[in-house]
């Protein structure tokens, strides 16, 4: 038995538990067995059939309705007991990989987190995972009995492995140590795509000189449905929030497109970003070093270049529309 | 004699004031508050990558190793409490004697003493384990480690101490309040930030944040001259088993050549039909 957990918003689940529930489909036919999700107050459980979950134990519990690490770490690790799960899947969100270490402790298991790919061998089962802030790879055996997986964003994709998924209720066993950190408030821009859920990331440095000169970043993000992000350099200024830090010590991206406008790419940068699909840098210094690490680049001054890209953008988005 | 009694009275009096003031400040601000905070000894963030002994060690020639820049954080907001509010501030490293000079940077830097637990860092669960045993024997209120090492990247460490030990555990943290017991805490989250409260003890997963990278400390001669005599005790390891083993690294495929085009028009079509991205 493999079992997930799938991270829900506002009731609907979040695309990176949609692709954990893929691998963990992924590693149940590897070891010829099935896929239970576990879901806390989430959506609708038909659509985790949809890529492969057999069973959907759903947890529907108020006390639980902002993200809490010790109370869902104590459910993930319940409905593992209760499904005698040998592999659990979480993701790399930043919930995930609050609680999975809780996880671990609970069920004397041994962790793996930003793993990319389904396990190169079930037995001994080792799993592949971005080391060196993804400048590198290791190939890791976890050696317990029951095995956890933190799964890197976007590495695997969504599969669709038509699947019809039982619901059951699922009701925990919740003690109060479980509450002893509380939420007090939530300060998150809804209206905003962040970083951790974008599928394109347009992000700028120094080179745009100032930040009065983000209007035609945002611009562009806003025409391609985008998350926006900055350079290290360009936080520590003071010219965007901390938040858009990308990069070694700021978020990590792992969007399928990246756009770098301004950014020279110093190598902590790159490291940050390197797991993004493709990348697309802007820059009027062809010696950037960003240029070696980029898919796509044109070598020109971003104040003349965004502007265009901006306004032939729109006409083409209104065609494919 | 009469007039010398009533110094004495008077003396007192002003003295037993002062313990009151002292005791209401012990109070809101724990003075005796205990932080430790953990240091990974890790390669400088722009280190070449490689490995040695067909790809199962990572190869440290030419390498500069430095304290883990999340930990960095984390060791200046202990310092913080440390000169606002007093508290004690001892480091920790699992590690070889090679890790020593990162413990004296922190030293340096103005924590008062530094441990050693005597083991190679096998794996995150292991590193924990030894971990709990120094807290357990430290009694320590405050635990700060950061959020993830940048060599190894488990981010796993601070949160299976929290549940080794039975403290309370926030991850991901950028601001950290502690009065008495109490601590108000505040999170990154995708998308935003969240206050929590909570209690100590506590273990931390620090970050940019807790502190500015304007607020780092590049230790200065006094404090490296005072480093050199300030405890660094090597514990010896307790029993513990690692739950994972590496058993080869990689390193990326090497890349394509970058595909330059020179109007915007290209680069739309480019990233339409080829990537298929937009």
């Amino acid at each position: 038995m493999v079992l997930v957990y799938t991270e829900s918003e506002g009731g609907k689940f979040k695309k990176v538990a949609l692709e954990a529930v893929s691998y963990a489909k992924g590693i149940a036919d590897a070891l010829g067995t099935s896929v239970t999700a576990v879901a806390i107050n989430g959506g609708d459980a038909s659509e985790l059939g949809t890529y492969g979950a057999s069973k959907v134990l759903e947890v529907n519990n108020d006390t639980l309705a902002n993200f809490n690490a010790d109370a869902y770490a104590d459910v993930i690790a319940q409905a593992a007991k209760k499904e005698d799960a040998k592999v659990v899947v979480l993701t790399a969100s930043v919930n995930s990989k609050f609680t999975a270490p809780l996880v671990a402790v609970n069920l004397e298991a041994g962790y793996v987190s930003n793993v990319t790919a389904l396990p190169s061998s079930t037995a001994p089962f080792t799993v592949k995972h971005s080391v060196f802030t993804n400048k590198a790879f290791s190939n890791t055996e976890i050696t317990t009995d029951v095995k956890i997986i933190g799964l890197a964003k976007n590495a695997y994709g969504l599969k669709e492995n038509a699947t019809t998924a039982t619901s059951e209720s699922f009701a925990p066993t919740l003690a109060s140590e479980d509450f002893s950190v509380n939420v007090v408030s939530v300060d998150k821009a809804t209206d905003k795509v962040t970083i951790a859920d974008a599928e394109i990331v347009v992000s700028g440095g120094r080179g745009l000189k100032g930040p009065e000169n983000w209007g035609m970043i945002e611009e562009l993000a806003g025409i391609l449905g985008a998350a926006t992000a900055c350079s290290k350099p360009v936080s520590d200024l003071g010219w965007r929030p901390h938040s858009e830090h990308v990069g070694q010590t700021g978020k990590p991206v792992a969007s399928n497109l990246y756009i770098a406008i301004g950014i020279s790419g110093a190598i902590q940068h790159l490291a940050g970003i390197n797991a993004s699909k493709v990348k697309v840098v802007i820059n009027s210094d062809p010696e950037a070093p960003f240029f070696k690490a980029a898919d796509y680049g044109i070598v020109g001054d971003a104040f003349e270049v965004i502007p265009q890209l901006n306004e032939k953008l729109k006409a083409f988005k209104a065609q494919n529309a | 004699m009469h007039s010398k009694i009533r110094n004495y009275i008077s003396i007192f009096a002003s003295l037993n004031l002062k313990l009151t003031a002292y005791k209401s400040f012990h109070s809101k601000y724990n003075i005796d508050m205990k932080i430790l905070v953990c240091i990974s000894h890790v390669p400088d963030t722009t280190s070449k990558i490689n490995f040695t002994d067909s790809d199962t060690k990572f190869d440290t020639n030419g390498v500069q190793f430095v304290i883990n820049p999340n930990d960095e954080f984390g060791l200046t907001r202990a310092m913080w409490f440390k000169e606002k509010q007093g508290a004690t501030v001892h480091v920790v490293n699992v590690g070889g004697p090679e890790t020593e000079p990162t413990l004296r940077k922190a030293l340096a830097i103005g924590a008062d003493e530094a441990i050693r637990v005597n083991t190679a860092a096998t794996d995150g669960y292991s590193v924990a384990k030894q971990l709990a045993s120094v807290v357990k024997d430290g009694g320590y209120d405050l635990v700060i480690g950061g959020r993830e090492s940048i060599d190894y990247n488990g981010g796993m460490v601070p949160g299976m101490l929290a549940k080794l030990t039975g403290a309370n555990f926030v991850n991901t943290c950028i601001s950290l309040e502690v009065e008495g017991d109490a601590v108000t805490a505040i999170r990154e989250i995708d998308g935003g930030k969240e206050t929590l409260s909570t209690s100590l003890p506590l273990v931390v997963g620090g970050q940019k944040g807790l502190v500015e990278e304007s607020d780092l400390r590049i230790p200065n001669m006094r404090g490296i001259m005072q480093a050199r005599s300030k405890p660094l005790t090597v514990k010896e390891p307790v029993a513990s088993a690692s739950e994972t083993k590496t058993v080869s690294f990689e390193k990326p495929a090497p890349k394509g050549a970058v595909k330059l085009v020179d109007n915007v028009d290209d680069l739309i079509n480019l990233l339409h039909n080829e990537a298929k991205v937009i």
